[in-house]
């Protein structure tokens, strides 16, 4: 399951798949410069020397998220572990002209489990908008079935028994240099009408489904 | 009851009212910027109170104090809806009153000698407070705080306050992202630092123990 969900990198700050300006104007490259340049950066940086020198240095990032997720009592390791991976996933879930409906085998599935493309924009708006405090917002895939999950502060879909398949951060350096005064909902707005890219979450989806059978 | 005590004591007076803080939004500069109030103050503290007041309406809690709802929607960390907006109602009301203009640094007098009594020194006492706010993980609180005659030093998620664990509060930093984000981006350590030597208000730490202590002892 983890191996599918297809974050490689380990213990590496791996770029996103576009330059840092290649967001705006829906994220700015100022945005980029601190979430990704600073804020993923020192969970790297800092789960580096966390493992040196511990039976988790050299495993892969999704063994050390299992390994330390502990049913919820976590050990130290997991947060840096955790955001580094969701970090990874998030980059990865956005494109330059993304965001809009999906189509083909992805919209049929999203009709067929939300009833329409609409209802799984609300929920989807809904988990990121109330998950209170720090989280994060998912579609996923889980027992054939897709779903949305939301989940605190580094939590992951991985750990709950669920491929994840899209993620927005609504932890608020996500948001705030864009959106102040807790737009929270204006960002949401923004990623799903223009950030998404519906090819990541179809690869993530197809390897879901070859993990699963 | 002892709880009530403790609530009534910690003198966040305000039911459902966005209480300005007691100074102008400009004047906790350079340190904290007025862009910052505005935001904090202006948009979130004020969102909270009025989504309290909209979530309340018409049920059995509408009209109560905000500790009582506090109180009552905690339910052991099994919150109730009404929780998040209340306590962070109250969270903010508190932490504008714990800063003020030229403030930080280190206290003088009885509270020092307590501080000095229950962490050795004022720097451990310093160090411990920035240990809590720098890792209380995603959002959330630091606090000093009062219970069984002595101070300590505590942390808290999200909406989360010393009020509903036992302990009166007496001073708070919100660590909250949106604390912070607009005038120290990621360095939650400086923000910390910049609140501890320049914004901590120990006259109203002061009053608040006084009031701590005068509970304590009318319920023993």
């Amino acid at each position: 399951m983890a191996a599918s969900a297809a974050v490689t990198a380990n213990y590496v700050l791996k770029p996103p798949p576009y330059p840092l300006d290649a967001l705006e104007p829906h994220m700015s490259k100022q945005t980029l410069e601190f979430h990704w340049g600073k804020h993923h950066r020192a969970y790297v940086d800092n789960l580096k020397k966390q493992v040196l020198g511990s039976e988790l240095e050299g495993k892969p990032l999704e063994h050390i998220i299992q390994n330390t997720y502990n049913n919820g009592d976590l050990l130290p390791p997991f947060n840096n572990a955790a955001q580094a991976w969701n970090h990874e996933f998030f980059w990865e879930s956005m494109k330059p002209g993304g965001g809009g409906k999906p189509s083909g085998e992805l919209l049929a599935l999203l009709e067929r489990d939300f009833t329409s493309y609409e209802k799984f924009y609300d929920e989807f708006n809904a988990a990121a908008a109330t998950q209170f405090g720090a989280g994060w917002a998912w579609l996923a895939y889980a027992d054939n079935k897709l779903k949305v999950v939301k989940t605190p502060n580094a939590v992951n879909p991985l750990v709950l028994g669920s491929f994840p398949l899209l993620t927005i951060d609504v932890w608020e350096h996500a948001y705030y240099l864009d959106f102040q005064q807790n737009r929270r909902p204006d960002y949401i707005k923004t990623f799903m009408n223009n950030l998404v890219s519906w090819e990541a979450v179809s690869s993530r989806l197809e390897a879901a489904k070859a993990a699963s059978s």
